[in-house]
């Protein structure tokens, strides 16, 4: 099974998802994120979701896990690069992601982490 | 298509020996129903070919001439539904020949009974051709209304930059689904295309504000905000406003503005431009 690789800039976690997510892809990515926080106590984590095509609800689902899950460990998520396409899917499967937070692309997600504005 | 196929020989015979007869009796039939938008000696030369093809039609046996004609009528009844002329004027200009044939038949004294029932059969044979110019000219302008469907939708959805980082929708006219997904996508295309983060959907042109179109904005502001970019709603009138809240539509933390003025003053504060008199 491919893992996603977590690197790691200053005290924030960099998920690049360069392939085809599968489930299992995505329970072991949950795993790692968790173990990866705690390691390092990194305080924002960055999903660069701007090579996934194709989203389903668990896919969905796992933005907001993981957002939940890394705020418990006092670490903010950013989701980046979400194609037009994706969007779409997301608000017609009725994911809108709430308390997660988005930006156009890697640049900006990182200068929303380093303003440290506070969650819609 | 074979016209009479033999059976017609005596209808066959009159067609050719009486042409300038049935003709002009044919077009004087016609000319009272499209009165005053061709003239006579259009209406003249128009006829008179259809006339060659039916004579044709009806001495032939491998019937291309038949194909002909019905080509040379889908023809004609495609121009006349651009033209602007009804269904039934196309029809009755070809049910017109059967007025033309029968006034023939009864001039030249011809009350046999082969005779009629040649002409019954001849009257069936025509009423084919002109239901046939009665689905031309349907399909004709469903083509027609589709091909305007289509411009519609190209021409109503620009998105348009208003500053640097802030794009701008102005909605014009009723929304549908798919209108909305027109707008949606190219929306956000435009938001990843160049980079902007704040988007204005001005609503000033939509003339209603019912729960569908109100729910095909909150997905499109949704969708933007997945992508990490803000939508601001401008435009709403105080007539659409009271809809709104009639309706009991939620826009939730959705910002809207009463004008466009306002919403691109609020995304460039926003983005932190700073806007001064002087």
């Amino acid at each position: 099974m491919e893992r996603v690789p977590i690197l790691k800039i200053g005290d924030t976690l960099l998920v690049s998802i360069q392939i085809d997510l599968q489930d299992q892809t995505v329970l072991a990515l949950q795993e790692d994120l968790a173990e990866r926080i705690v390691q390092t106590q990194a305080r924002g984590v960055i999903i660069d979701i701007t090579a996934v095509e194709i989203v389903d609800s668990f896919i969905g689902r796992m933005f907001a896990t993981i957002a939940s899950m890394s705020r418990l460990l006092d670490a903010e998520t950013v989701v980046v690069g979400m194609r037009p396409a994706v969007a779409i899917t997301l608000v017609e499967l009725g994911l809108s992601l709430g308390g997660v937070r988005t930006a156009l692309d890697l640049e900006r997600g990182m200068k929303l982490l380093d303003s440290g504005a506070d969650l819609r | 298509m074979t016209l009479g196929a033999g059976r017609q020989q005596r209808i066959a015979t009159l067609l050719r020996e009486r042409r300038e007869g049935v003709l002009d009796h044919w077009v004087a039939a016609v000319l009272n129903t499209v009165r005053g938008r061709t003239t006579q000696a259009e209406l003249r030369g128009q006829l008179a070919e259809l006339y060659e093809l039916v004579v044709q039609a009806m001495g032939e046996e491998d019937g291309t001439a038949a194909g002909e004609l019905s080509a040379a009528l889908q023809e004609l009844s495609r121009t006349r539904a651009r033209q602007g002329f009804s269904p039934s004027e196309t029809a009755v200009s070809v049910f017109g020949l059967k007025d033309a044939v029968l006034h023939e038949i009864e001039a030249g004294g011809g009350t046999g009974v082969v005779v009629y029932r040649e002409f019954a059969s001849f009257s069936k044979d025509i009423d084919d051709l002109g239901l046939l110019t009665f689905e031309t000219y349907a399909r004709t302008r469903e083509q027609v209304i589709a091909d305007q469907a289509e411009q519609l939708l190209e021409l109503s959805t620009p998105v348009v930059k208003l500053w640097e980082g802030i794009v701008g929708v102005p909605l014009v006219g009723t929304l549908d689904s798919a209108r909305t997904q027109v707008v949606m996508e190219s929306l956000l295309q435009t938001l990843v295309d160049t980079g902007s983060e704040h988007a204005v959907i001005d609503i000033t042109g939509v003339p209603a504000v019912d729960t569908e179109v109100a729910q095909h904005l909150l997905k499109t502001v949704v969708a933007a905000r997945l992508m990490g970019a803000e939508c601001v709603i401008s435009g709403i009138r105080p007539q659409i406003a009271q809809t709104i809240v009639a309706l009991g539509i939620e826009f939730g933390d959705i910002v809207t503005k009463a004008t466009l003025a306002d919403a691109l003053a609020y995304a460039l504060e926003r983005s932190g431009v700073r806007v001064g008199a002087g």
